[in-house]
């Protein structure tokens, strides 16, 4: 039996963390009961955060929104603030899963899980997301692509929590652009997703960021594609090119869900549709 | 533990292991079968119940979680008489075996308490997370389509 706390305030959480090495965490649960059950391992006391007000908010000083850890995808998407700035994001939960695990899960819990089929993923890394942890010996802020460290692994210390998660809002940028490829429409785990901003000098590329999700170990970024479409206009050739860089700079798996051919087939075509908008 | 909860307007004082899931304090220790296991893993929605409002899936919630909260299930939506998503699934066909049943309730009615007038395509993504083996869906949907026209019906005469 695992005793279960609901602490109200972060420094109970992070007291009970510090109090016991084998104690865990537990936000949503969508990930973590699922995997407790699959393997049958029990760690120690769950340190459930759905008390804790504090992970709760989205707030914005117009430069940059922070969301606390423990908003869910539900809020995400009912936030104006998430839709009107930080429009990726806004995509990313609306084809997130289901109606009703978005009402439990939570963007803490997607970036502590740090699965490279995590939806808010390729959006907070094409926005140079920021990452806030606390712990007893303080605050730190990570930007996202090094709070990840790899498949399912983190820099989170043991007695560390996620606060919230900051995001710059995004704004010489002319598309913003989130596509998710998946087995069905609803409730399905990406095969191949793409979050894309692109900042426009008339028709030409100005800037471009591109990332991918479910096509490697991590996000994967990929500066080829990226200085190949700087200078140029958003026509079918020129992104041909860019997708087939993207194709060659993937690493995917194969696995229940697709090939690793399909995907890297994929991950290039969905470049393509920057032409269609 | 100890936890303290109300579920469909009664309450409940239990003392059980705070890691139990909750669709089996519910089911086992409550009586209230309604919230059904279809998967365990969050992926059919058959365990849905509202907490506070909100609908959750039983199966990935704890026993814990239950403390203070207010709880319904399709069996307390049905106050007077069934609530009608309830009525319209059983007039229009939308019920086969009725394993499903229970969880779509929850999510339907829900969603006609957000929004009285969904169209079709809200009613899909509304249901999206519930499973049904039988049915195709179509019956489903026209159920809930006649349960908000219902509910506005009754709203208006008032
Ligand atoms: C049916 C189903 C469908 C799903 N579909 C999708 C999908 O479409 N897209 C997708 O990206 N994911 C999906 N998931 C996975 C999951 O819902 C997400 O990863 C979700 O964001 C996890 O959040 P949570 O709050 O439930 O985390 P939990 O399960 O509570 O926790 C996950 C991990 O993060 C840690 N953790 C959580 N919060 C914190 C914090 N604040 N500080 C420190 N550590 C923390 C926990 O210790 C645990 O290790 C799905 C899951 C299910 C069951
Ligand atoms: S039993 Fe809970 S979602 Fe299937
Ligand atoms: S009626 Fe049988 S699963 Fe839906």
């Amino acid at each position: 039996m695992m005793p279960v706390f609901l602490p109200d305030t972060l420094d109970a959480a992070l007291d009970l963390l510090t109090r016991d090495p084998a104690a865990c965490v537990m936000a949503g649960g969508t990930d973590l009961l699922v995997h407790l059950r699959a393997t049958g391992d029990a760690p120690g006391p769950l340190v459930c955060l759905d008390r804790l007000r504090g992970l709760k908010g989205i707030k914005t000083d117009g430069d940059t929104v922070r969301i606390g850890a423990g908003v869910t995808m539900t809020e995400l998407l009912a936030s104006p603030v998430v839709r009107d700035f930080l429009p990726l994001l806004h995509r990313a939960a609306g084809v997130f899963a289901s109606p009703t695990v978005r009402n439990m899960a939570t963007i803490g819990g997607n970036l502590c899980t740090a699965s490279p089929a995590g939806d808010t993923l390729p959006p907070l890394y094409v926005m140079n997301a920021s990452v806030e942890l606390r712990s007893p010996r303080g605050e730190r802020t990570l930007p996202v692509d090094r709070f990840i460290t790899g498949p399912r692994r983190t820099c989170l210390e043991r007695d560390e929590l996620v606060t919230a998660v900051t995001v710059p809002i995004p704004v010489d940028f002319d598309i913003h652009h989130f596509e998710k490829v998946g087995q069905r429409a609803a409730q399905a785990i990406a095969v191949v997703s793409l979050a894309a901003l692109v900042a426009l000098d008339g028709t030409t590329v100005h800037r471009a960021r591109l990332a991918w999700g479910s096509v490697g170990p991590g996000i994967v970024r990929c500066s080829e594609a990226e200085e190949l479409l700087e200078g140029q206009r958003l026509t079918l050739t020129n992104l041909r090119a860019a997708a087939a860089a993207v194709s060659n700079a993937v690493t995917p798996i194969s696995d229940v869900r697709a090939s690793a051919d399909y995907r890297r087939q994929v991950a290039g075509n969905l470049l393509l549709r920057l032409a269609a908008l | 533990m100890k936890i303290r909860f109300q579920l469909n307007g009664q309450e409940q004082r239990l003392d059980v292991d705070g890691d139990l899931r909750a669709l089996d304090v519910l089911r086992e220790h409550c009586g209230v079968t309604g919230p059904k296991e279809g998967c365990g893993t969050g992926e059919c929605g058959a365990c849905a119940v509202w907490m506070d409002g909100v609908t959750r899936l039983s199966c990935l919630t704890l026993a814990a979680q239950l403390d203070g909260r207010d709880v319904t299930t399709a069996e307390g939506l049905a106050t007077d008489g069934p609530h009608p998503v309830q009525a319209a699934l059983a007039e229009l066909g939308g019920v086969q075996c009725g394993y499903c049943t229970p969880g779509i309730v929850m999510t339907a009615a829900e969603l006609l308490a957000r929004d009285a007038n969904p169209d079709r395509d809200a009613i899909r993504r509304a249901v999206s997370g519930n499973l049904c083996r039988c049915t195709g869906y179509h019956k489903i949907v026209d159920a809930v389509e006649e349960a908000a026209q219902t509910m506005r019906a009754a709203q208006e005469d008032k």
